[in-house]
């Protein structure tokens, strides 16, 4: 049986109607369900290694929980290709199953489509606002090719600790490979950004 | 093995470590999770779970030597770049150089892994039971002659000028054939360019920053931005040679013909320029040796050094564990 996502936030969570929908007759397919039902709710306590304000889910890299051939089987996407945090990932994932009652629970790798700072859920982005992170806005999208921008990225946006919009970028580039660096020119806070990707 | 280097944690069947005494193990305190302590203390294919069959009406032969071009471009440069680390000027391009290098080490771990994947003959041999996966036995146990980058890719490094000039160069074209690779009839190489076209328009956007600054900064910023893109120039061309394997790959839709995006490169790289009130230097190209390059595993002596400084200490230990 799989269920495969539409969006990371309807299907994993598995709070939503429509999943019930899919699941219909048999005493097995019943069973099933209710493993699908423990696997996801274990995999949507998987908290992100560098981020742990944040779940896989609310950062939209953990795209699929299913059942198949008897095994629960997950998949995650990897947020930059040098991502050095997927193998922790992974293990976490296979760690919480195993806690969960699936020892031989597999985590699959998916490389498209490819993640997008867009898929962060809106209780991720409260998330990472509460943990003085600001959140991204919405991902840029390339119709034909990519613009060369010689000007610092303008972003709307406001300081963590006091909100003001008065802020300065320091770097495109912060502590980890998705986060840029700003600081606050009323109260002086420095502050990191989810990049939009 | 009696060399192999290693940090030594017991552990209760908790998982939790076994104290042994206050001065015994200066690493048992970050051990508190294990499995929290460095990332990728454990590999696995990066391609696990990926579909790497080869596509219809492309030689695998073709496919693995372009992938190895490609990953060998990304990983020279990213080893380059990470040389930059704890040398740049001040902490947050520091940091910048490192993301950079990051983004490339990844891209090449998945061209290294794909080119592995399609022509598994191709990956250096080691003693059976070696855990080294495929891409680092392409990694780290090639000799330099093996080694299909643009020679752009191993130029040693100079002032940060240097810097941010190269990385203008590489990511302009790296980004013009990415675009075009995003539509691959091979599903991994797609998925590998929709991925890197993000990142290196973060790339190509922070050198492009940094030229403009230096070239209207002071004299001796615009001097050394100057002397940098000198120095750097004699490589453009041989950035859009297409070589024989490439020319098969496009014909194919698999691959770039780099020769089809020199236009389009030259010309963001020629805004670039007006921007900065600069001229594109006029320097011809470095030539080959008898018609060879870096695409033919002609490479400078540089290489050479670089690799032996980059392998060593895999090649001391090709069956350790770390």
């Amino acid at each position: 049986m799989t269920a495969a996502l539409q969006t990371p936030a309807s299907t994993v969570r598995g709070d939503s109607d429509d999943r019930n929908d899919r699941v219909t007759g048999s005493m097995a397919t019943h069973t099933d369900a209710e493993a699908l039902d423990r696997a996801r709710a274990a995999a949507a306590r998987v908290t992100d290694p560098e981020m742990p304000m944040l779940t896989l889910v609310d950062l939209g890299v953990l795209r699929d929980v299913a059942i198949e051939d008897g095994h629960v089987v997950t998949t995650i996407t990897p947020t930059y290709s040098g991502c050095p945090a997927m193998a922790t990932m992974r293990d976490d994932l296979q760690r919480e199953l195993q806690d969960a009652g699936f020892p031989d629970a597999q985590v699959r790798v998916s490389l498209t489509p490819a993640w997008t700072s867009d898929w962060i859920t809106d209780e991720g982005r409260r998330a990472l606002q509460g943990a003085g992170i600001s959140p991204p806005g919405q991902a840029p999208r390339h119709q034909g090719p990519v613009a060369l921008t010689l000007m610092p990225t303008k972003r709307a946006l406001n300081c963590t600790l006091c909100g003001s919009a008065n802020v300065k970028l320091s770097s495109e580039f912060g502590p980890t490979a998705c986060k840029a660096m700003y600081q606050c020119l009323d109260c002086l806070e420095p502050f990191q950004h989810v990049k939009e990707i | 093995m009696t060399n192999e280097p290693s940090i030594h944690v017991d552990h209760d069947e908790a998982g939790a470590n076994i104290e042994h005494g206050d001065h015994e193990n200066a690493y048992s305190g970050l051990l508190v999770n294990d499995a929290h302590w460095a990332f990728g203390t454990d590999f696995e294919d990066p391609l696990a779970g990926v579909d790497t069959t080869v596509p219809s009406g492309v030689d695998p032969k073709d496919l693995a030597a372009y992938c190895l071009m490609l990953g060998d471009d990304a990983l020279v440069f990213s080893q380059r770049i990470s040389e930059w680390c704890s040398s740049a000027p001040d902490l947050e391009e520091d940091i910048a150089l490192a993301n950079i290098a990051l983004d490339l080490l990844g891209q090449s771990r998945l061209l290294l892994a794909r080119s592995a994947a399609a022509d598994p003959s191709l990956v250096p041999q080691l003693p059976e039971g070696s855990p080294v996966p495929d891409e680092d036995r392409l990694a780290f146990f090639r000799e330099d002659l093996a080694f299909r980058n643009v020679r752009l890719a191993e130029v040693p490094n100079g002032d940060f000028a240097e810097a941010v000039a190269k990385i203008l160069i590489y990511s302009t074209w790296r980004l013009a054939i990415f675009e075009r690779l995003q539509s691959s009839r091979d599903s991994v190489l797609s998925a590998i360019a929709v991925k890197g076209v993000k990142e290196m328009s973060y790339h190509r956007d922070f050198a492009g920053r940094w030229v403009l600054t230096l070239a209207r900064g002071t004299e001796e910023s615009k001097t050394r931005l100057l002397t940098a893109l000198e120095g750097l120039w004699p490589l453009w061309g041989e950035l859009f040679e297409t070589h024989p394997v490439e020319a098969s790959v496009a014909a194919a839709g698999i691959g770039v013909d780099p020769a089809e995006v020199a236009d389009e490169a030259g010309v963001i790289l020629d805004q670039v320029f007006a921007a900065a009130g600069i001229e594109r230097p006029e320097r011809g190209a470095l030539a080959g040796v008898r018609g060879e390059r870096g695409r033919d595993g002609l490479h400078t002596e540089a290489l050479s050094k670089m690799l032996a400084d980059m392998q060593v200490v895999a090649r001391q230990y090709p069956e350790g564990q770390w």
